[in-house]
C-alpha cells in the first residue's frame, strides 16, 4: 500500500507521519476521543492509536499481553548483519525492549544510577555546558534553538555518563536520528545505524573490560546477575538504549519549550519575572509537548474495551495524547505555566516508566534556567520552524532572535 | 491527615519527593516511602494533596 497516501478517515487509516499531524496532532486526538477513542490503521504494518488518558494508562499496564520486545512505533527491519555474538541483538535495548523477567533485573541494576540524588551530581557539568553553548552565539543575536542549543545538551550528558568521547557528539546525534527519525520508516538506513552503534559499543565494552574507568560502561561490565557477569550483548544493548533513548527525547523537550516561550511572549515574560514558576512550567511543558510515543506488540489477539487487537500489530502508547485529555486535565489545550495539579504521563507509566526521567528533568531545568538567565527576551526569527514526529516529536529547526550581548 | 504510598504501584516518577520532600523520601531504586508514620502537619496538607494529584501511578493516598 502507499504509506503516504492522504488520510481518508483518521479513525481507520491514521498516519503518524502525516506532515500536518506532526506539526499539530491535537485536532486529530480531539476528534478521535469523541468518536473512536482507539483508532486503527493498516499503514506501517498495522497499529492501534488510543487517545484517552485512562485507556493509555490501562494499555501501558497490559503486560505481558502487549510486549515491549520491539518498542518502536514501526517494527524493526530484519537484522541483515548477522553477528554470532549478538543473535538477538535486532531489538536489543534492554530494559526498554524487554518484558519481565529480564526487564525486572536489568531495570533494577540500572535504577540506582538514575535516582534524583545521583543525577543531581550532573548539575554543575550541565550548567557549565549550557553557558558555553550560549557563549558561542550570544554576540550574534541569533541562534537555532534546536540545532545550536537543545540538540547539543543531551548527547554530551549521555557521553559524560557513559564515558564515551564527547568530541564525537555530532556523530552520536547522526546515529540516533538514523535509527529513530530518518531511518524509522526506511529499513536500510535504520539497519546501517544500528550496526554502527552496535560496533561502536562492542569496542567500548571490550576496552572497559581491559581498562576500567569511572563510568557507567565500566559499572555494567563489572555488574553481576545471579553470580554471573552480564553478557556482551546485554551490556552493548543497554549502552545502545542510553544513546538512543537519551538524546532525541530530551533534545525534543528542550526545543519544544524554547519554541513555546519564543512564540508565547506573555508566558515568557511571566516566567522571566518569576523564576519560582520553573517547576510547574517545566511539568507543563512536559505535559503539553510530551515528545515520546512508544510501541507495544500484540503477542496474541487480545480485546480491550471492545476493541480486538490483532496479533503482531503495534499498540501506540500515545502518552502525548493522554496528556491532552479533557477528562483528566482542565483546559487541556491551553498551556498554563502555573498548573499545579498535573498528573501527566510524558515519561510513560507502569513498569517502563522512563528510566532517565530525573536526568531529563535536570537537563530541562538547567537548560531553560540558564537560557532565561542569559537571554530573558527572545522571539521566533524569520524562517520556518521544522518539526519531526512519529516516535519522538520536537522542533528540528527553530530560528530565534534576541538582542546581541557580549559573551561572559 | 496521614499519607501513604502504595509501593507496589509506585514506579519511581519521584513527583511526590520533588513536591513534598518533608513528607516523602525515595530509596535507591526510586520507590517512594513516607517519612515517619505519614502524619501530615497542617502547614503541609496542601503539599500532600498536590503530591497525590501529581502522581502518574495513583500510588498515594490520604486519610483525612
Amino acid at each position: 500500500m502507499d504509506e503516504h497516501a492522504p488520510v481518508e478517515d483518521w479513525a481507520t487509516d491514521y498516519d503518524i507521519f502525516d506532515p500536518e499531524y506532526i506539526e499539530d496532532p491535537t485536532p486529530v486526538w480531539r476528534d478521535l476521543r469523541q468518536r473512536c477513542p482507539i483508532a486503527s490503521t493498516d499503514r506501517w504494518q498495522g497499529s492501534y492509536l488510543p487517545t484517552r488518558y485512562h485507556d493509555i494508562q490501562a494499555l501501558a499496564k497490559m503486560v505481558p499481553e502487549l510486549s515491549s520486545r520491539d518498542p518502536l512505533v514501526i517494527a524493526a527491519p530484519p537484522w541483515t548483519d548477522q553477528d554470532p555474538e549478538f543473535p538477538n541483538y535486532g531489538t536489543n535495548a534492554p530494559p526498554i525492549s524487554s518484558d519481565p523477567p529480564e526487564h525486572t533485573w536489568i531495570r533494577r541494576l540500572l535504577l540506582p544510577h538514575f535516582s534524583p540524588k545521583v543525577i543531581e551530581d550532573y548539575r554543575p557539568y550541565t550548567e557549565d555546558l549550557c553557558h558555553r553553548l550560549i557563549d558561542r552565539f550570544i554576540d550574534t543575536g541569533r541562534a537555532d534553538g534546536a540545532v545550536d542549543y537543545a540538540q547539543q545538551i543531551p548527547p554530551r550528558l549521555i557521553a559524560h555518563l557513559l564515558g564515551i568521547d564527547e568530541s564525537r557528539v555530532d556523530e552520536f546525534v547522526e546515529w540516533v536520528r538514523g535509527v529513530l527519525e530518518i531511518g524509522l520508516s526506511q529499513p536500510e538506513i535504520r539497519n546501517k545505524y544500528r550496526v554502527i552503534i552496535r560496533d561502536f559499543f562492542k569496542e567500548q565494552v571490550a576496552d572497559r573490560r581491559e581498562n576500567p574507568a569511572d563510568d557507567l560502561i565500566t559499572a555494567l561490565v563489572q555488574a553481576e546477575h545471579d553470580g554471573e557477569p552480564l553478557s556482551n550483548a546485554t551490556v552493548v544493548g543497554i549502552c545502545n538504549l542510553m544513546l538512543v533513548a537519551g538524546i532525541d527525547t530530551t533534545w525534543s523537550s528542550i526545543g519544544s519549550a524554547l519554541w513555546h516561550f519564543a512564540s508565547h511572549p506573555e508566558d515568557r515574560r511571566r516566567l522571566a519575572a518569576d523564576p519560582d514558576l520553573f517547576p510547574t512550567a517545566i511539568e507543563e511543558m512536559l505535559r503539553a509537548y510530551a515528545p515520546v510515543t512508544m510501541g507495544r506488540e500484540v503477542l496474541n489477539e487480545v480485546t480491550y474495551n471492545g476493541v480486538t487487537m490483532e496479533q503482531g500489530a503495534k499498540v501506540l502508547m500515545n502518552f502525548p495524547g493522554a496528556n491532552r485529555d479533557p477528562e483528566v486535565f482542565d483546559r487541556p489545550d491551553e498551556v498554563i505555566i502555573d498548573r499545579a495539579r498535573n498528573r501527566h504521563i510524558a515519561f510513560g507509566s507502569g513498569i517502563h516508566r522512563c528510566l532517565g526521567s530525573n536526568l531529563a528533568r535536570l537537563e530541562m531545568e538547567v537548560s531553560l534556567k540558564t537560557w532565561f538567565d542569559r537571554i530573558p527576551e527572545f522571539e521566533l526569527d524569520e524562517g520556518p520552524v521544522a518539526w519531526a514526529g512519529g516516535q519522538v516529536r520536537g522542533p528540528r529547526i527553530l530560528p530565534i532572535r534576541f538582542d546581541a550581548q557580549r559573551p561572559r | 491527615m496521614k499519607v501513604q504510598v502504595n509501593r507496589e504501584q509506585c514506579q519511581g516518577h519521584n513527583r511526590c519527593y520533588a513536591i513534598a520532600p518533608e513528607l516523602f523520601d525515595i530509596d535507591d531504586y526510586g520507590t517512594a516511602f513516607v517519612i515517619g508514620d505519614g502524619t501530615v502537619p497542617p502547614e503541609l496538607q496542601d503539599k500532600a494533596r498536590l503530591a497525590v494529584d501529581n502522581c502518574p501511578e495513583f500510588a498515594i493516598e490520604i486519610d483525612e
